[in-house]
């Protein structure tokens, strides 16, 4: 065993291993949610206090096996889709990556600090756009000075000024697609290692989509690697190379997007 | 499963493929000596957030901050009304106002940052989960929010000081230390209560009776001399080491001239003071950072 990968590191993959550069290594991640249903099942006092004097668990409690046994690795420099139908554990599988979810079994191992980028990561609401973004900016570890460059690009880039001066207005103002725009535009601005985009694509109208899209191919080509989950296959075609289809929290399938793709496409039409 | 090949060319397994390019384990937490060093670049941040939170809250009313300082005059203003002229609480006391108002804002202080301490991370969940910050900056950011708070209310309390007869004296400069003590303190006990409330949401319905409880046993509405004349003399001994009491007589003996320490001993008020701040400011770090890595999850 040694021998071999000697030879291996010395003779023939040795160039290959310098050029791809893996970033996420994900080794048989199993991440299993614990669900309060809350109102469901017996909830009067009189039961909720015996089971706390007879210290079991509520029964309201659920166990989601939301990834089963997940294995890959991804470099420096991929930008891979993340497909499946809804609650085939994406999402999950994303939060795990970027070190907000505990993996129940298994490990996640990244380069750098990964940045999950979601559309229903809030912001402050009370707050106006160009005050949201420069939180959103020093929350991300950028000095003040690089903050105060960035902002008019950031502002600029998200587009929520077209129609008049929304910057300075709080952001519950904004509609929907407009805030998504925001939060993708603040985190784009910055140099990420790994960066993970759940579904922020699909919200922003035409123009925008093909901003963003264009941004995550800049991102990807500064030696960073993207994760893209959408159910918008075209999004998913136009940016990722390579594509891994989950399925009930397994891997169905993962390679060349196109192959993908088009099994996903046979899969879910034959439903 | 465990020993699949992560690339088959290289014939590792993940795990060596990760040690070998130096790959860590997601949502790993911090040596507490790096988790300082972020939190100090982080501080940028802190002041910012800190700042836009103290905006945010008033953004829905028309006055604005004018709220800062009419908050705590409203407050002041109807507990006086109920022990000050209804119970009478004020008998034997040469200045209940201004005793009542300092009591009040100290203790105000603390009360608030606590109260807001606890849905410090269950309240930011949208934030904690979309961007990656060491998260003691959300507890710090509170307990600045509510200094800024506190500045306010000083100014106001130190106009009611004067207008009710009390003379400018050198020991007025006592409430500059007494002050930052009881900041540090605060900011220990809210890093407890965020990790506290992060798991416990019931927290958030217990906490304003713990306060309240904890406010009739600091002396703030009326003279601390009465635990001492009605309460068993072990029961004074340990309300005498009660943090807030502390805080809240050291700020009254630099601002009011005829007013009593409960155990007669200036120093021990100022050792105690500072023991509370160091054990509550490095506890509660550290209980903070330990949890570091379960924030935002669930």
């Amino acid at each position: 065993m040694v021998n071999l990968e000697m030879s291996n590191d010395v003779t023939v993959t040795f160039p290959r291993i310098q050029e791809r550069i893996p970033t996420v290594v994900v080794d048989d991640a199993h991440v299993v949610y614990r669900v309060h249903k809350g109102a469901a099942g017996n909830t009067s006092p009189v039961a909720a206090f015996k089971r706390m004097v007879t210290r079991t668990n509520a029964p309201n409690v659920r166990v989601v096996h939301a990834v089963r046994g997940v294995t890959f690795t991804a470099y420096r420099g991929e930008a891979i889709g993340l497909i499946g139908t809804n609650g085939s554990g994406k999402s999950t599988l994303l939060r795990a990556i970027a070190g907000l979810l505990p993996v129940e079994q298994g490990a996640v191992y990244t380069q750098g600090q990964p940045s999950l980028l979601g559309v229903n990561a809030a912001l402050l609401n009370d707050l106006p756009g160009e005050r949201n973004v420069t939180l959103g900016c020093l929350a991300m570890g950028m000095s003040p000075a690089e903050v105060r460059r960035k902002l008019p690009e950031i502002i600029e880039f998200s587009g929520i000024n077209q129609r008049g001066d929304f910057a300075s207005l709080p952001m519950r103002t904004y509609s929907s697609g407009m805030s998504a725009r925001l939060r993708f535009s603040i985190a784009a601005a910055k140099q990420h290692d790994v960066l993970l985009i759940d579904e922020a694509l699909a919200t922003g109208d035409k123009a925008f989509r093909k901003r963003s899209e264009q941004r995550v191919r800049e991102l990807r080509e500064s030696a960073g690697t993207v994760f893209l989950v959408s159910h918008q296959l075209s999004s998913v075609r136009d940016t990722c190379e390579r594509t891994i289809w989950l399925e009930s929290g397994e891997i169905r399938m993962d390679g060349p997007t196109p192959e993908v793709l088009a099994a996903y496409e046979a899969f879910t039409n034959g439903k | 499963m465990a020993n699949l090949l992560a690339d088959p060319d290289s014939g590792l397994t993940p795990a060596q493929l990760a040690a070998r390019h130096g790959l860590r384990v997601a949502g790993e937490r911090p040596s507490i000596g790096r988790y300082s060093g972020q939190l100090w670049r982080y501080r940028h941040f802190i002041s910012a957030y800190a700042h836009a939170k103290l905006t945010a809250s008033f953004s829905n009313a028309r006055l604005g901050q004018l709220w800062q300082v009419l908050t705590p005059l409203t407050n002041a203003a109807v507990y006086y009304l109920i022990f000050g002229l209804v119970l009478e609480q004020n008998r034997g006391m040469d200045n209940f106002i201004a005793y009542l108002t300092t009591g009040l804002f100290i203790f105000n202080f603390t009360q608030v940052s606590v109260q807001q301490g606890t849905q410090a991370i269950s309240g930011n969940l949208g934030l904690i989960r979309a961007l990656h910050f060491p998260r003691a900056c959300l507890p710090l950011a509170i307990t600045a929010t509510q200094f800024q708070q506190l500045l306010g209310s000083i100014v106001v309390l130190l106009a009611i000081v004067v207008a009710t007869g009390e003379p400018i004296t050198l020991m007025w400069l006592m409430l500059v230390p007494a002050v930052l003590l009881q900041t540090v303190f605060n900011a220990g006990l809210t890093m407890v209560v965020a990790r506290l409330g992060a798991k416990a949401t019931d927290l958030k319905q217990v906490m304003p009776f713990v306060l309240r409880a904890w406010m009739y046993g600091s002396g703030v509405l009326y003279s601390v001399n009465l635990f001492a004349e009605n309460l068993p003399g072990w029961a004074t001994a340990v309300v005498q080491f009660n943090p807030m009491l502390v805080y809240i007589e050291l700020a009254r003996i630099s601002l009011l001239e005829n007013t009593h320490l409960l155990n007669d001993s200036l120093p021990l008020t100022w050792l105690i003071a500072l023991g509370w701040a160091a054990v509550a400011g490095l506890g509660g770090y550290f209980y903070f950072w330990r949890g570091e890595q379960e924030y935002g999850r669930g």
